[in-house]
């Protein structure tokens, strides 16, 4: 995701479901409104769950990447 | 009014503890209201300091019991009471006792971890849980 500038990210490789989702929800709240913050996780089913949180929450992906080894990146904006 | 989302936990094994932690963790997460109602043996399992030594798995899966806990433990998964923990920091959970266990074997609300809210009886739980999907673990 170039020219997205991640404020805060985590590395959540190691955690399972549903560790990464819980981690990604408090990376939000502690995230100031504007803020884009990314959480690595290697649940495959991370996938489908964080971004039907982010939807749910009204909140925006902003995309989701391979980010070696064995993990993806799913980038959120705190828009509210 | 948001969605709810009630679990009736009845057993106390440790497999079907952590199918209901995990549930709950993803309702919450999707903000809908969760009770869990906790009753015979997944009351038992709420007894307080409980979770260090259970190691009880169902019955019809015992087959693979020693191998579940294992990897449990080997891949540091968290506990079951710590995933039901943190979907109370980040929702709405609610873990509430059944009366009729509590009088049946003299425990008392001090003597439950303390994620264990109140006392309630089957009506309350009904009624609290109408118009929402119920569980039974």
């Amino acid at each position: 995701m170039e020219g997205v500038k991640i404020t805060k990210e985590s590395d959540a490789r190691g955690s399972f479901c549903p560790g990464p989702l819980m981690e990604m929800i408090r990376l939000v709240r502690s995230a100031n409104v504007g803020d884009v913050v990314a959480v690595i996780s290697g649940d495959e089913g991370s996938k489908k769950d964080i971004p039907a949180w982010i939807n749910k929450a009204r909140y925006e992906l902003i995309g989701m990447e391979e980010a070696a080894p064995g993990g993806t990146r799913i980038i959120c904006r705190k828009n509210h | 009014m948001s969605e709810k989302l009630s679990i009736v936990l009845f057993s106390g094994t440790v497999d079907k503890l952590m199918a209901a932690s995990i549930i709950a963790s993803g309702a919450a997460a999707m903000q809908k209201e969760v009770t869990i109602f906790a009753t015979f043996y997944g009351l038992f399992a709420l007894r307080k300091g409980d979770w260090k030594q259970n190691r009880r798995i169902s019955k019809d899966f015992e087959d693979y019991g020693a191998q579940f806990l294992q990897v449990l433990e080997a891949k540091k998964a968290p506990n079951w009471l710590e995933t039901i923990q943190s979907a109370m920091d980040i929702g709405n959970v609610k873990v509430k006792a059944c009366g009729l266990t509590m009088d049946l074997l003299s425990i008392k609300l001090e003597d439950l971890e303390p994620i264990v809210s109140e006392i309630v009886g089957v009506a309350h739980f009904i009624e609290e849980a109408s118009d929402g999907q119920i569980i039974f673990l």
